[in-house]
Formats: structure tokens, sequence, C-alpha cells
């Protein structure tokens, strides 16, 4: 459907390495272990339950995490060493929406610190910023109250704010929860799109069959990461019991894993793994 | 010592009535006054944006009290009063974010805790020395008519400082109010800008005390950017109309309270109060004009609405309950 084939992307030095990371907050482990390449031109989804690290993994991206072990170097950069161009989208729903910002001035927050010591924006910022919004449609919104856009009009605006710092990499923390069926499929189109243009992207995610099975590459997670491939390789019935502790059948649905969700089931606690992150219905509905 | 000046005729010609209009301006005291209302209300005003959208509104009140014991200790230790109590309340409300950074213990909780305390020392020390009692009246409720060149020239120091740094750092203060967690990822040092606000903070509440009092501070922070974020959508025309209102403000109630012969802060807080009232009433009127006449030219559930469908891949404005 939207991504049904793995995605060729470009050889050469992965854009992100991490090697043996273990990371947390205030000496409270979050990941352990993590192995992981994301090569440019990738698109990965993350994938577990809440509490797996998912969030944790992005902001050891963005070097927002004490790293107790081993390392992150994004673009050549260590994360510890400096900021990489890491463009970040956050979840909708940590939005003020009563903040009095329009479109715009969202937008060229992505620009804050291009000219630091100066208040105001250059024309090439603006013209920039401009060329960006009207990539996403949403030029005629340009100068409106963030509140008074659709669901998808909204997330095109933190995207634009995002694409307008020129990173070499876009990350997005759960770009679909929360928003209906369309705009959820109108963001994974964008996404999809920008991909192809070679923009390199990481989601995180919690829907399986509606965001997950589409995309290129996936990454499992329960507090480290147990698999990660194509949907094919990761979005099996052990894989799946082990990210989340539950009997999950996967379906063969023309030629795309669908994963069969039996709710009964999922009270009972199957981890073996003895992480917390495995306890309940874990398994959030859009 | 309020100013015991009141009407003392009716006006009976225009000549009169412009005399008793301008009988303000002819005492020395009442002009500092006016220009001290004005400073401090611009800068409470302008100030108090970033506090309400940051939903901090309690800071204002909690770090107004905290200052008190910084403004008392300065006195015990015979240290500059303006500046003792500027680094006494910057250093309250760091403790604040320094509590609020061990989880579990919400931001209003933190300004519960440590303003009070603050609150508590200078208490204290004054019940120690039964002399302050005069000043301790001054700075609960403020004293306009007791407004001095020095303090003038402080107020002016803290309204150029704070213009200043809200504009050289627009950008950074902007996108960390908005969300200062994404702010960090973008690389803004927000830990700096949240320290550059405690402190420009901290040094409006101390430089506006002798108008506005401990008491009454809150309502300047707080009441012009609530009313001015009623009448726009905009961060700079906001941050703008809430200056003007709290200057307008203050100058319209320093002037009243000449004529009622009333606490010139209270008038000050009164006045904007009444603003807030007005622009309520004014944004409530005029959403409910918007929404009526979206009904009235709303087309009929026959015909299609044609706005999706000429611009492909642009969904309709979000409607309610979405």
């Amino acid at each position: 459907m939207l991504h049904p084939l793995p995605h060729e992307h470009s050889h050469g030095s992965p854009l992100v390495e991490i090697r043996g990371l273990s990371c947390g907050y205030e000496k409270q482990r979050v990941l352990n272990e993590v192995d992981l390449e994301i090569l440019r031109g990738d698109f990965v989804g993350l994938l577990g339950p809440s509490g797996s690290g998912k969030t944790t993994l992005l902001r050891a991206m963005l070097g927002a995490v004490d790293v107790y072990e081993g390392e992150v170097v994004v673009d050549g950069v260590r994360a510890s060493d400096g900021r990489p161009r890491i463009g970040y989208v956050p979840q909708l729903e940590t939005i003020d929406w009563n903040f009095p910002v329009t479109v715009r001035e969202v937008v060229m927050m992505g620009r804050t610190m291009e000219n630091r010591f100066f208040p105001w924006f250059r024309k090439e910022e603006k013209e920039l910023a401009n060329h960006m919004m009207d990539q996403l449609g949403i030029l005629h919104l340009a100068g409106r109250h963030i509140r008074n856009l659709s669901g998808g009009q909204q997330q095109r605006a933190f995207l634009a704010r995002a694409l307008v710092s020129s990173p070499s990499l876009l990350l997005l923390d759960e770009p679909t929860s929360g928003v209906d069926v369309k705009t959820r499929d109108d963001v994974m189109h964008l996404l999809h799109d920008l991909n192809h243009e070679g923009v390199t992207i990481v989601i995180t995610t919690h829907e399986i069959n509606a965001v997950a099975v589409h995309l290129p590459r996936l990454v499992c997670m329960a507090g480290r990461v147990l698999a990660q491939g194509t949907p094919y390789e990761v979005i099996t019935p052990e894989v799946l019991f082990q990210t989340y502790g539950a009997d999950m059948p996967v379906i063969n649905y023309e030629g795309m894993p669908i994963v069969a969700e039996s709710p009964h089931r999922y009270a009972r606690n199957g981890g073996e793994s003895g992480d917390k992150a495995m306890a309940g219905h874990s398994h959030r509905h859009a | 010592m309020a100013a015991k000046v009141v009407i003392k005729r009716w006006p009976g010609t225009a000549t009169d009535m412009l005399d008793v209009i301008f009988e303000p301006f002819t005492y020395p005291f009442m002009v500092r006054g006016m220009v001290a209302a004005i400073l401090a209300g611009a800068l409470c005003g302008g100030i108090g944006v970033y506090v309400i959208l940051k939903r901090m509104a309690y800071i204002g009140h909690g770090l107004s009290h905290a200052v008190l014991g910084g403004a008392v200790v300065s006195f015990v230790m015979s240290f500059n009063f303006l500046i003792g109590s500027t680094i006494w309340g910057f250093l309250c409300a760091q403790l604040i974010t320094l509590t609020t950074k061990k989880r579990k213990i919400a931001y209003d909780a933190a300004i519960g805790v440590i303003t009070t305390a603050s609150f508590a020392v200078g208490i204290v020390l004054i019940s120690r020395n039964k002399s302050f009692t005069r000043d301790f009246e001054t700075a609960l409720f403020g004293n306009i008519t007791g407004v001095f060149p020095g303090d003038l020239v402080a107020l002016a120091v803290v309204a150029g400082a704070t213009a200043l740094v809200l504009f050289v750092a627009y950008k950074q203060f902007l996108f960390t109010t908005f969300d200062g967690d994404v702010a960090q990822f973008y690389g803004v040092p927000t830990g700096w800008v949240e320290a550059m606000f405690s402190l420009v903070l901290a040094g409006t509440i101390v430089v506006s005390l002798q108008v506005l009092g401990v008491l009454l501070i809150a309502g300047a922070t707080v009441i012009p950017p609530v009313s001015a974020r009623m009448l726009t959508d905009s961060f700079p025309r906001m941050l703008l109309l809430s200056t003007g209102i709290g200057a307008v403000c203050g100058f319209v109630g320093i002037y009243l309270s000449y004529f009622v012969d009333v606490s010139s802060g209270a008038t000050i807080v009164l006045v904007e109060a009444a603003v807030f009232t007005i622009a309520m009433a004014y944004s409530t009127a005029r959403s409910r004009l918007v929404s009526a006449r979206q009904r009235e030219s709303r087309p009929s559930p026959a015909t299609p609405a044609p706005d999706s469908s000429i611009r492909p891949g642009v969904e309709p404005v979000k409607t309610e309950g979405d």
C-alpha cells in the first residue's frame, strides 16, 4: 500500500550510529545496550509498548539523555560533543494550542539559532520558510493561528518548522497519535514523499497495522532492541511476544503482515524478560 | 502618606475645570508617582506576557512575597535594597526551578514552599524590630507618593534592561516559552533563557514594589497580559498590547487615586480589572458575531463545500469537537 517494498537506501557511512548505548534520566536506566545503525535515506519506525524507550532513543539522538555507556554518533558528530542538525517534531498532544502564535511564527522557530544574536530573521530565511510552507501546502495558512487548523495542517506546520532548520535527520514522536484515519494517512504519505526526496526519517509509533507495516524498516524495542529489519522480518508472533508480552497472531494479507488483535488474552502477562514495560495491554488503538 | 488633596470646589468655568484636570501635575511628587506607575505598569505588563504563557501566573504573587524577605535582610545587613532584593528574588526563582527538577513536586507547590518561607524570614526579622512597622505597610500596599528620583532611575534602568533582553533574545524567549523541551532540541540555550527570565522578573518585582506593593504586584503581572491575549492571537501584538495596557492603567490608576484619595496601587489594579472585563466582553461578543456570521454563510447540506475540492491536498478547517 503505502510503501510495500523495502526501500533502497544509499550506501556509505551510516547517518546514525549507536553503539552499546545505555542511557536514561537521573540514574534511572531506560535503554540497555542498544546497537543501531540508520543509513542515509532510511525511513525507520520504532515500535514498542509505552515505556519501552522509543522516545528516549529519539532523545538520545538529540543528545538529551544521560548516557551511561556507549555512544551516539549522528552525521559524524557525537551527540555529547555537539548538536547535529536534527529536525524534531513533537507529539501534537504536547503543544499548547492556546499559545498566541501563527503558523509562520511556528515555522520560523526552526531558525531560532541561525543568527542567534539578531532578533530578526534574514530575508533568505523568510523565503526558505515560505518555500517550505508552500511545499507542504500550508503557505495560504501562514497568518493563521495554530489552533485554527485541521490535524493534518497542524502536523504540516510543525514538520515545516523541523525542515527549515535544514536537518540531516528528521525525528517524529508519534506523528499519528491522536489524529483521525484520514489525517494519519495524509501524514504518512507526506513523510514517504519527503523520504523519497532523500530525507532520513525516524518515527515512533504504537500502530502496527496502520503505520508500522508500511515502513521500510522497523525496530522493535522494550528497554533494548529486540529485533530490527523489514516488516516481514520483524512482525512475527515471536518478536511481538517478546515486545509486548502477549500472543499476537500475524496474518499474511496480500503480501503484508497484519497483526490480529485478541484483547482478552493481553490481560495475561507473558513477558519472560521481566521488563516493567511489558505489563498489561500496552497496545494503544488509534 | 496618601495625597490629601481633594477637589476643593466644584469647577464653575472651563478654566476652573482645566485647573482641576491638571492639578495633579502641579505637584512634583505626583508627577514622579505617575512616571513610576507608567513604568511599573508597562514593565509588569510586558514581562507578564511570558509569565502567563508559561502558565506560572502564581510566580508573580510568590516572588513578590519572597522579595520582602530579601528586602528586610538587605536592610538588616545595610546592603543596597534594590540589588539585595533582586539577587534574593532571583535565587528564590532558581530554587523553585531546582525543586521542580526533583520531580514529584509541582511548580505551584514549589512556589508555595519557597516564597512563603522567604516571606516568613522577612516577617520574623520585622517582628524583632518594631521600628519597621511603617515601612512594612508601604511594602505590602505600595506608596506612590513616596517615590524618590532614585526610585525612578532604578525603574528606568530595569525597564531598559528588560526591554533590551526581550528584544535581543526575542526568538529564544519565544521558542523557550512556547515549548522549552523542543527548543532545547533545536539548540536554544533554554537554561540561560530561563535564568535571564528569572533575573528580569525579580528585578521587575523589586522596582515595582514601591508603586504596587507585595500584595498587588501579581495583579499587574497577570491582568494586562490576560486582557491582551483576549484581544489578539499574535505574540508580538500581545506583547505590545499588554505593555501598553499596563502603562495606561498605571497612569489612569494613579490619576484617579489623586481625586478619589484612595490607595494608588489598589486603584491601578482595579483599573486593570476593568480593562480585563471590557476585553472579555469584547472578545465574547466578537466570537459570537463570528459564529453567527459563519452560520449564516454556511452552505446548505445539499451543496457540497467547494474549498477542499479546489485545492488538492488541503483539508477543510478543523471544526469543534475534533
